[in-house]
């Protein structure tokens, strides 16, 4: 497996955006012409319950699509917390958002950043990107691509019928790299 | 070379086929295809097609019958049950000589099953989707390029030999994106003399039919039938290897199991140990050719499949004894994670080391 490689894992409640959140960064992928693949869980728990995605940026084929062993995590609630904290890599990344989870990630052989995400996008009119905000504490931390690319990656992944959207998604992903 | 785009797989398996001439597709909506269904409704009526959503599974494969014998190229899409209640159509068009297109996202089985993916449907598909003798070619992509490349080619091979041809995907191929290079559209489709367009006084009758009530008859087209099937299976069969040269012990997985397998072949390889992948892209034929190259210098094959152990058996007919053929497998809708797999390959170095 390539160094280079990050496997993440959004997870949270349905309609938080987790999916839309992995396109995005699988868009950057897709613009720096990497291997990528996205995953999304379907079935039961798409609907009231939790939504999770796998998403892979890599220099190689990419093997099993679904991430048993992420380098990194973004996670809107408490119960995706508990699921998916220990499966993190040691020396991986945990983003948590402090809105709908309680108590903080226990590993201290990861870096973690619990960030008010709901919270401070609510308060700079951004209400509903505070997967966006994640997606740019992440690259904060980790610069999984150019600059530039985020943000073509949210005018490729924002669909033509919400293109009124594409603004406040670039200013939730600047509010994110600035949290 | 065309831009990549990022697409599901159920809709590429969708926008490939409209591009290979795909103008007809009936369908009957079932988790974890219906991406599939959903993308032609809104894209066949714009290429001047007809998408058209059935009453069953069963209404759905005749259409398909009666699309293809008129000359038409013509899919329909279903996961695991939806597939067996097709299976009587599916065996009319063999019966009847007919080319069609048919897509399985495989989910969990028996029964209804869970919706998530599985690979239980291999002795299906492989041998006996419906009644009688007969075949059909069977593709198992593992990417989503391959999705596109596959069903592309399906129309061309179905035409070829007239006869059904099947995409095996499953619910995780079928969810997940990746990006894709589509291919171009195609122009010049294979003329069908043999359809039933009417015969405007010129031509004798064309009949669609897979009722023949002299046994002879019957008997005759049996076997010319089947020539045709030796004829692919010395011609079509398709597989890929991986750091199968050296290899001590050989994995065979095709589709998503095969992708878990690499990582794991990888990740045995760290540790020293001499394995490769075998992965069929073709299930009927069965690369049967390809295993038996590998004969020589294997100690040891590992089968890894998402069902109870389906495509082992045609690994064990092709290595004839050869060496020990072993299985592991998750059902159920359980992805096999890469770490299981390589326990699974370190045993069996273990065992075949001695």
């Amino acid at each position: 497996m390539s160094n280079n490689e990050m496997r993440l894992i959004l997870a949270g409640f349905g309609g938080q955006g987790l999916l839309f959140g992995g396109k995005v960064i699988a868009y950057a992928g897709l613009i720096e012409d990497r291997e990528v693949s996205w995953l999304p869980s379907y079935g039961p728990e798409m609907r009231g319950g939790t939504a999770n995605c796998s998403v892979t940026l890599s220099d190689e084929p990419i093997g099993s699509p679904l991430i048993t062993d992420p380098t990194a995590l973004i996670i809107m609630n408490q119960p995706s917390l508990d699921k998916f904290e220990d499966t993190v890599v040691p020396g991986g990344i945990i983003i948590v958002d402090s809105a709908l989870t309680n108590t903080p990630p226990s590993r201290t052989d990861v870096s973690s950043f619990t960030i008010p995400a709901t919270t401070s996008a609510e308060e700079a009119g951004l209400k509903g990107l505070a997967n966006i905000v994640c997606v740019g504490k992440l690259w904060n931390e980790l610069h999984f691509c150019e600059r530039e690319t985020l943000d073509a990656a949210i005018r490729k992944a924002v669909p033509a019928r919400k293109a009124d959207m594409v603004d406040k998604n670039l200013a939730a992903l600047e509010l994110g790299i600035s949290l | 070379m065309a831009e990549k785009v990022l697409m599901k797989g159920n809709e590429v398996l969708a926008e490939s086929a409209i591009r290979a001439g795909c103008r007809f597709f009936f369908g009957y909506p079932i988790t974890p295809q219906t991406e599939l269904s959903a993308y032609m409704a809104k894209r066949m009526p714009k290429e001047g097609g007809t998408f058209l959503q059935a009453e069953s599974e069963i209404a759905a494969i005749n259409m398909v019958y009666g699309a293809s014998a008129s000359g038409a190229r013509v899919m329909t899409s279903s996961s695991s049950p939806g597939i067996s209640l097709k299976s009587e159509g599916v065996s009319y068009l063999a019966g009847a000589d007919l080319p069609a297109v048919i897509i399985n996202v495989m989910r969990g089985g028996p029964g209804l099953g869970s919706i998530q993916p599985s690979q239980s449907d291999y002795w299906q598909a492989t041998r006996a989707l419906g009644h009688g003798d007969f075949q059909m070619v069977v593709y198992a992509p593992s990417t989503v390029q391959e999705m596109a490349d596959y069903v592309y080619r399906a129309f061309d091979i179905a035409d070829k030999y007239r006869m059904p041809c099947m995409i095996m995907a499953d619910g995780m191929l079928g969810q997940m994106m990746e990006p894709v290079e589509l291919r171009e559209r195609k122009t010049d489709l294979p003329a069908k003399p043999w359809a039933t367009t009417g015969h405007q006084h010129k031509r004798e009758h064309n009949v669609a039919n897979s009722l023949y009530l002299t046994a002879e008859e019957l008997d005759r087209l049996n076997h010319e039938r089947f020539e045709r099937y030796e004829e692919i299976k010395a011609t079509e069969q398709l597989s890929e290897q991986y750091l199968c040269e050296d290899a001590d012990i050989v994995v065979v997985a095709f589709g998503a199991s095969a992708r878990i397998a690499r990582n794991a072949v990888r990740a045995a390889r760290e540790q020293g140990v001499k394995v490769g992948l075998l992965r069929p892209i073709t299930l009927w034929p069965f690369p049967v050719d390809a295993v038996r190259a590998t004969i020589p210098q294997a100690k040891g094959y590992l089968c890894v499949e998402m069902n109870m152990g389906q495509m082992v058996e045609d690994v064990r007919l092709a290595v004839e004894g050869q060496a020990p053929v072993e299985f592991f497998g998750r059902t159920g809708g359980v992805i096999p994670t890469p770490n299981e797999v390589l326990e699974n390959i370190i045993a069996l170095n273990e065992k075949v080391g001695e």
